[in-house]
């Protein structure tokens, strides 16, 4: 975490808006919110020097639910404006919040990228395995059997295993939390934002609505029995046989992150035109 | 034998025997000498072996187009030459020098009387150690042209000095032997001397202009994808934006590199991306939300031949329409057109100036032929359009980031700054950005973003228009070059015509283009289509004289000066 250093003694309260949620009662992404206000007071960041970016989906839409700058962008290309934005603006804390479908199918290639960049952001994806606001499609993390409108009697098709993916990408930071857990969660959050380049954190995020049976989940979870590593081959072992239910920090890596020199007076411009004078 | 006030150069070879580098060399000796001059390129999509050809137009005035016919082609092989025959015109004044072993030269020289000298270039290389054919051309070309082998010489030490002095050996013999070949060879056509005592010239191409005016115009982060012919001004901006300050990052596609430019100019940072015709088609989205969350941004498309993969090699005005109306819902933004290589410089400042106090997507509308042609102009004056956008200060609580403003306006917050917190969103939102779906909020934010676009006064700098008479060519962008040369052909026939050429698309202009078109009774539409867009556009947002023609025609053949004077000619 490049951001600002001073400690305010900040509450969660200070990092809420006024706005109302749309989420339906009991949807996982509350809780996510409570996460997010709490990483924040704990590592005492002014809420005007952090950024919430997200594209579109229901967990795209906790930017506004913060006291933060935020940005509701375009579906799925959040990381990419995160990206600009950091690279920009090097003083900022930047928290990039996402769903599966939103991160994993329509920004499915951006999610690489960012991996494989290494930019000093945090990725939240809120993970419910479907699409809750066009009332529920499959998404790349739903059960090939799972039996929907468009998809009847299931996709057919083995989910997409994100921690992999990131861990193959070259994302520094994994981990994965529930949301039923707020107060783990953001722990993991804050400890997310503080290691340097790019943090990827998958929140297991119950779809109440159109995912009931997600309801079970807080039955499934359990702390991860490994401790974390920083060996990508064991963490390629470790993610590829677990259930998906183990939560934790599973890796961390100490790639430098992607940080361009910028800012600084530079050259005046009439020596840009020695190029062209003969 | 009378000189003339420009002399036009064809060089021919398959990719990778040097034409082109031969005719910037050239370019180089004219410029060097006090010429205008304008080298375009032209080629298949192939990376070596390939058909190439490099146009050069001298001149003692600046040259915006490319000429009728040439004076001179070189052949130094005709192996593809007939894929691009129709773009190189020859007629009986033109000089062919033609190389017998370089097979037979395409019909359009045969059948259009040119006269036709042999000479054997490649053996003639083939007798100098590390010789090669484009530099016995070289020299022939230096002869006919009437440059002295000592300044061609002092230009290839100048450019090969770090090639070894083999090299720089081998090149000098090269000249020298076609500068000999040429002895007695008779060319009628001859430059007229340039005008003397004028300074600084510079040689650059339109994508390096365009790229210098948007640092000139504030822009300080690029996010980049390549793609072709637009790829020089993310090249150029990649190391001169590291040199200001700023800063270029590569993005994985079109998508991300649109998306980036949105979050570095939310964060304040001046932004800029170019493309062409297939990246600006994925890019249209995010447009959108850049106007509706009012985020300024710059996006040069450099247009080729569409649609869909088209002709990237080759230019075309075809993205008209996209640039205008591609975006869905009513979504008003700037989209401006240069007119040259050295306007390109100028349009990208404004345009980045314009997105900047308006807070608004500004999309440029280049093309292959002013993107990648280099010119030799003069320097092109410092303005003063240096982008500064409103920005909020001393907030004291209840931030409207969209506040209905006089003008249209708002000031933005920018992250850092206390009390200004708000989410910039493509949703349908209220002043203060929260989303609404209300009847009310849509209406007045709908207004807001029209008007402050339609409100702003944006000067002279709108249109290039000039000359009187009761007939006008309406022309834009590259195209304004040619038809300024048949406006002026035409005065010289007795018959007054006015040019008006749009800088600014959109919004467009109706007080403005109506005074422009006063007094004209019969309307010339120029422009590089098949289906007409501009005419369409123009019938759509102005009103016409019942006596409008249009002359148009897709890439990639180029519209010439000679067309455009002649269809007005035979108008009368």
């Amino acid at each position: 975490m490049s951001g600002p250093t001073t400690r305010h003694a900040c509450k969660p309260g200070d990092y809420k808006s006024e706005l109302k949620p749309i989420w339906c009662p009991g949807c996982g992404d509350y809780h996510v919110l409570m996460s997010f206000t709490r990483a924040f007071a704990q590592l005492g960041l002014p809420s005007e020097n952090i950024a919430v970016v997200s594209g579109i989906g229901c967990s795209s839409r906790i930017p506004a639910y913060t006291n933060c700058y935020g940005f509701h962008g375009v579906h799925g290309r959040s990381l990419a404006l995160a990206a600009g934005l950091k690279v920009t603006r090097p003083d900022l804390t930047v928290i990039v919040a996402s769903g599966d479908g939103d991160g994993y199918s329509i920004g499915g290639n951006h999610f690489l990228h960012a991996c494989r960049r290494n930019i000093d952001m945090t990725y939240v994806v809120m993970d419910n395995r479907i699409y809750g606001m066009t009332k529920g499609q499959p998404s790349p993390t739903t059960e090939p059997e799972f039996d929907t409108a468009l998809t009847p009697g299931g996709t057919g098709v083995a989910p997409f295993h994100p921690l992999v993916v990131a861990l193959a990408s070259g994302a520094n930071f994994i981990a994965r939390c529930f949301s039923g857990a707020p107060n783990e969660t953001a722990d993991i959050l804050a400890e997310a934002i503080r290691h340097p380049g790019f943090s990827f954190v998958e929140v297991l995020s119950p779809c109440v609505t159109f995912r009931p049976d997600e309801k079970d989940w807080k039955e499934m979870v359990r702390p991860a029995s490994v401790p974390e590593t920083s060996d990508q081959g064991k963490a390629a072992r470790r993610l590829m046989t677990d259930d998906g239910f183990n939560i934790g920090i599973l890796y961390r890596g100490h790639r430098p992150p992607l940080q361009p020199a910028i800012g600084g007076a530079g050259v005046e411009l009439s020596e840009l035109e020695k190029d062209f004078e003969l | 034998m009378t000189a003339s006030s420009s002399i036009s150069i064809a060089i021919v070879g398959s990719g990778g025997a040097g034409a082109l580098t031969t005719v910037n060399l050239l370019l180089e000796a004219a410029s060097a000498a006090g010429w205008h001059g304008l080298f375009t390129r032209t080629l298949g999509p192939q990376i070596r072996g390939g058909e190439a050809a490099g146009l050069l137009r001298l001149a003692t005035h600046p040259v915006d187009c490319l000429p009728d016919q040439f004076d001179l082609i070189i052949g130094i092989d005709w192996l593809n030459a007939h894929r691009f025959g129709s773009e190189i015109k020859a007629g009986p004044q033109t000089l062919v020098i033609s190389d017998p072993r370089g097979g037979e030269p395409p019909p359009m020289v045969t059948e259009s009387g040119a006269r036709v000298v042999e000479i054997e270039m490649k053996e003639i290389a083939k007798s100098i150690s590390g010789g090669r054919p484009n530099m016995i051309a070289l020299g022939i070309a230096s002869r006919l042209l009437g440059f002295g082998v000592e300044q061609v010489f002092a230009l290839i030490a100048k450019r090969l000095g770090g090639k070894g002095t083999s090299a720089m050996e081998a090149s000098r013999a090269g000249i020298k032997a076609g500068f000999e070949a040429a002895k007695g060879v008779r060319f009628e056509a001859q430059l007229e001397k340039p005008v003397p005592g004028e300074v600084r010239r510079w040689l650059l191409s339109g994508n390096e202009a365009a790229a210098l005016g948007a640092i000139r115009g504030g822009v300080r982060f690029a996010a980049a994808y390549p793609i072709t012919p637009a790829t020089e001004i993310l090249e150029w901006l990649s190391p001169n934006l590291a040199k200001v300050g700023g800063v270029l990052l590569q993005a994985e596609d079109e998508l991300a590199a649109i998306n980036m430019i949105i979050g570095a100019s939310y964060g304040g940072t001046p932004s800029l991306t170019a493309t062409s015709g297939p990246g600006l088609s994925l890019m249209i989205e995010a447009i959108g939300l850049a106007t509706a969350a009012e985020i300024p941004i710059v996006v040069i498309d450099v247009m080729r031949g569409g649609p869909s993969t088209g002709i990237p090699t080759k230019s075309e005005q075809t993205d008209l329409n996209i640039a205008i109306y591609g975006l869905h819902g009513d979504a008003p933004h700037l989209v401006l057109a240069p007119q040259s290589v050295s306007d390109s410089l100028f349009t990208t400042q404004w345009a980045t100036y314009l997105a900047e106090a308006l807070q608004s997507p500004a999309i440029v509308l280049s093309d292959q032929f002013m993107g990648q042609s280099r010119a030799a102009i003069e320097r092109p004056a410092d303005v003063a359009f240096i982008g500064a956008r409103s920005v909020a200060t001393s907030i004291s609580g209840g931030y409207k980031r969209y506040a209905m403003a006089p003008g249209g306006i708002s000031a933005m917050a920018l992250p850092g700054m206390p009390g200004g917190q708000y989410t910039a969103d493509g949703l349908t939102h209220t002043e203060r950005g929260i989303p609404t779906s209300g009847a009310a909020d849509h209406l007045a934010q709908l207004d807001k973003r029209r008007d402050k676009l339609e409100r702003f006064n944006y000067g002279d700098h709108w249109a290039s228009i000039e000359g009187t008479g009761d007939i006008a060519i309406v022309t834009w962008g590259s195209l304004t070059g040619a038809a300024r040369e048949a406006a002026a052909r035409a005065a010289a026939d007795g018959l007054n015509v006015r040019l008006i050429a749009p800088r600014l698309l959109s919004p467009v202009q109706p007080e403005r283009f109506a005074a422009a078109l006063e007094g004209i009774a019969r309307l010339l539409v120029v422009e590089q289509t098949h289906s007409g867009q501009f005419l369409r556009y123009l019938r759509a947002h102005y009103d016409l004289p019942a006596k409008t023609r249009a002359l148009n025609r897709p890439g990639p053949l180029p519209i010439t000066a000679g067309e455009i004077h002649r269809a007005i000619i035979d108008w009368r």
